[in-house]
């Protein structure tokens, strides 16, 4: 038997953090929440997560991505997925394909809020194949 | 601190163009209420052709232009620059000084005027005036540039904070949708509660937005009269019995009977709402709050003190800042817009007063708000109010 997936998630959020941790928990994932950056970073001190949600701005405007590459540095193979509710408003454009922004947001998948069950199933699940 | 600003010197006459370089080889000039010395570096152009190509490389601050050049003209050298919509000050040199030479070059957008001859002391008493305005002219396209960035950040957040919520609730709608939490109807109770919740905080902030909009805008017509600031004070507290009751928190007064000055009384009830509603919502339940006015001098004072959760140094030092919320267990169930303070610094502004807080955690918190009383007759008939966003 194998065991069962730890998933990280990362939001200052309460809501959202429950709204994720609700519909992984529905597929049997292990949820390990964090509301927000230090708390995140204090998660991965102890746990090493088979895959991370991270909302993107919390305490700061780049809370997500500096978790995220903190996360990447310690355990490279962990996939991360950021969450933003600000991409469409800001119009600035981070999505990881876009050429020369994958070196840095190092993020695996970029995703709108509210994240659609759905969508996060499938990503989560290509993810962690 | 020094300056340097390219002056370009256009002209056909090699002798007008030496002396226009030796007047202003060693000038230097200050531009008031800028700390720094303007100096010049001169270069030259023969024509009107050989300016423009010049430009191109190496673009100039201010030229002096001469009218009446071997080429294209003065005035369609200042045509082909107004094209290229350059950052330039253009000083027309003109032996034929008529009216209506200098209202087509105006026109045509030179920014003054020389006529030859002219003596070194005339060449740098434009050159003074023109360097003035170039100066002026970039501080305030400096703070401009610095105002249009704390607009965006301010919309950035805005739309941050709005979407938040809605954000919350279409995650617990999807939730719902798919039955994600089982088939007892109970197990979604939570979702729902925190839905209306999220909303009512959505809805909280609009309405506090459209009230900043209003004291921003100065839009909002100030009525000021006599008001009894005591009467405020008990009204509002009465206003909120409900609220505190739900809680089982005390509102108690202490001041004088009546404490009049010239006011505004709907921005005295702003202030005391946003206090009184903040001192009830993160207080502990069977706390106490209590509402002071007192009269220092000039001042008032308002302050009110509860016996709430309270704050660490550190929240009290974020807590200024627009679209703060403090965020942690204690507060979760609290509505706030992050836009209350903001509020009670514009109000108290006005009257020319501050807005401090003390706090201890777990402890409680002590707001004051201090108006001048005669702030509103010094400042009377100027509507105009500081605007930060």
């Amino acid at each position: 038997m194998t065991l069962t997936k730890k998933i990280l998630v990362v939001d200052d959020d309460i809501d959202q953090l429950d709204h994720v941790a609700m519909i992984l928990k529905a597929e049997g994932y292990d949820v390990i929440r964090a509301q927000g950056q230090k708390e995140g970073e204090d998660a991965i001190l102890t746990t090493i997560p088979d895959l991370a949600i991270l909302d993107l701005m919390m305490e700061n405007m780049d809370s997500g991505f500096v978790l995220c590459n903190q996360i990447k540095r310690l355990y490279p193979e962990t996939p991360v997925i950021l969450l933003t509710a600000v991409k469409s408003a800001t119009g600035l454009d981070f999505s990881p394909k876009s050429s020369g922004a994958a070196s840095w947001i190092k993020a695996d998948v970029l995703l709108d809020k509210p994240v659609r069950p759905e969508q996060l199933r499938n990503e989560v699940k290509r993810l962690m194949a | 601190m020094s300056e340097t600003l390219h002056l370009l010197v256009v002209d056909d006459e090699i002798g007008m163009r030496l002396s226009v370089e030796r007047a202003l080889r060693h000038y230097s000039t200050h531009a008031p209420d800028l700390q720094h010395e303007v100096n010049f570096r001169i270069s030259q152009a023969e024509t009107g052709e050989a300016a423009l190509a010049l430009i191109d490389s190496d673009t100039p601050d201010i030229i002096l232009l001469d009218y009446k050049l071997p080429g294209i003209s003065g005035l369609e050298v200042l045509l082909a620059l107004k094209e290229r919509k350059l950052d330039i000050l253009v000083v027309m040199i003109t032996a034929y000084a008529s009216l209506e030479t200098a209202v087509q070059a105006t026109k045509s957008g030179a920014f003054d005027f020389l006529a030859k001859p002219f003596t070194p002391e005339e060449l740098r008493a434009t050159v003074h005036k023109t360097t003035k305005h170039c100066m002026v002219q970039r501080q305030a396209a400096k703070l401009a540039g610095e105002r249009r960035q704390i607009r965006f950040e301010f919309l950035s957040v805005l739309a941050h904070e709005l979407k938040s919520p809605l954000a919350a609730v279409e995650g617990n709608m999807f939730i719902l949708r798919d039955h994600l939490a089982g088939d007892a109807i109970q197990a979604y109770d939570h979702l729902v509660n925190r839905s209306i919740i999220r909303l009512e905080g959505m809805k909280k902030l609009i309405f506090d937005l459209l009230d900043l909009t209003r004291i921003e805008s100065g839009q909002k017509k100030r009525s000021l009269m006599d008001i009894d600031v005591c009467a405020i004070a008990r009204q509002s507290i009465e206003t909120h019995g409900v609220l505190a009751l739900d809680k089982q928190v005390s509102i108690s007064f202490e001041g004088p009977e009546s404490l009049v000055f010239k006011a505004d009384a709907g921005e005295l009830e702003i202030i005391f709402n946003n206090l009184i509603s903040n001192a009830v919502k993160y207080n502990q339940d069977g706390g106490t709050v209590v509402v002071s006015v007192r009269e220092l001098g000039a001042t008032v004072s308002i302050a009110v003190r509860d016996s709430g959760i309270g704050m660490t140094k550190e929240e009290v030092s974020k807590l200024f800042g627009e679209f703060i919320r403090i965020k942690n267990q204690k507060t979760m169930n609290i509505l706030g817009s992050g836009l209350g303070l903001s509020i009670l610094k514009r109000l108290s502004h006005l009257y020319g007063g501050q807005v401090s807080v003390e706090s201890e955690p777990d402890q409680g918190s002590t707001f004051t708000v201090t108006l001048q009383k005669d702030a509103v007759a010094a400042s009377a008939g100027s509507e105009s109010i500081p605007i930060t966003v």
